[in-house]
């Protein structure tokens, strides 16, 4: 089977780019690679990591300066030609940033930085980021910041949830999405969304951190094998249309 | 040479924890006047210009492409001539 090239972007001050690293090369056997932020070519990679971390000290705002870096302007490129970027956390942060995904991540209601682990709901298991969780399934992943809380405005949270473009809430074990199962105080409990085109995705939860059976839970790895299942089933199609 | 002074603060609609906490701690302190709380950023920004018009220019600019977020956050500044 055909590896999937991952790109990890490293920003000055990500924490995550190793775990991220380690998760798809150790645990899901890809081909990985780091990006430096001064890279000004992002190669031939299949899937771009935004990881977790506090890029640039999170001064000014998460991700305010991150979305700037010489990288960047390539991440955007890719997405723009349909590129599968994925964004953990500040990757998540700097996506909304940069403009790629809706809304903003708010410093938590709680106003304290939380580290646990959640259940979050997939609301939409027909993505390329989903495919291999049933829809409704609870995936139990952990959380690590202290700027959670998605906000958007009433017209962007109606058009993400008409078009299912929620992939993952914050909820109970039994799935029930509950004000007490939302660590943070983000608007309709939402961990994880996707753009409009289906290729960018931002989730709050660390799927890298929940892949490693060393560690305990192993939900996140259907994130990533979510990704190698479609591309996977994309190489068969054009393989069969071309013969 | 112009000096702007911005003031960053969570949009209106936005909940602001942090304000909330601080109003809290000010009640304790017998504060019991306080009606709210806002927290929001204050920045300088030295800016060389000919003109107050560009230098007004300038830092809508600079608020609107980086150090505002327009999804959360309003803006507002003032302009003052100062020497080299």
């Amino acid at each position: 089977m055909s590896k999937l090239k991952f790109g990890v972007v490293v920003f000055p001050g990500s924490n995550c780019d190793h775990d991220a690293h380690y998760a798809l090369e150790h645990v899901l056997h890809q081909d990985v690679r780091f990006l430096w932020h001064k890279d000004s070519s992002i190669g031939d990679v299949d899937v771009i990591v935004l990881p977790g971390g506090f890029s640039y000290g999170d001064y000014l705002r998460c991700g305010a300066i991150a979305r700037f870096s010489p990288i960047m302007k390539e991440v955007i490129d890719f997405a723009d030609r349909g590129g599968t970027v994925v964004g953990i956390c500040n990757g998540f942060q700097i996506l909304c940033e940069a403009g790629l995904l809706p809304g903003a991540l708010l410093r938590n209601e709680c106003l304290t930085f939380v580290c646990k682990y959640v259940n979050v709901r997939v609301e939409n298991a027909d993505t390329r980021f989903t495919s291999r969780c049933r829809p409704g399934e609870v995936l139990r992943i952990p959380i690590a910041h202290g700027e959670g809380n998605y906000f958007a405005d009433d017209e962007t949270l109606c058009r993400l949830e008409s078009n299912g473009r929620i992939l993952f809430r914050y909820c109970e074990r039994d799935g029930s999405i509950t004000e007490a199962a939302n660590p943070n105080g983000s608007c309709s409990n939402i961990a994880g969304i996707v753009n409009e085109q289906g290729n960018v995705m931002g989730m709050m939860p660390h799927p890298e951190r929940a892949s490693d059976p060393l560690l305990g839970p192993t939900d996140g790895q259907k994130i990533f094998a979510s990704l190698i299942e479609t591309s996977v089933l994309h190489d068969h199609l054009t393989d069969s249309l071309i013969a | 040479m112009y000096l702007a002074r911005i003031t960053v603060t969570l949009r209106k609609s936005i909940l602001d924890p942090q304000g909330k906490a601080v109003h809290h701690a000010l009640e304790s302190l017998g504060l019991r006047s306080v009606e709210d709380v806002r927290i929001g950023k204050f920045m300088e920004l030295r800016i060389h210009s000919p003109s107050e018009v560009e230098a007004r220019t300038i830092t809508d600019e600079a608020c609107k492409k980086l150090l505002a977020n327009p999804v959360m956050e309003d803006y507002f500044f003032s302009l003052e001539r100062v020497s080299t």
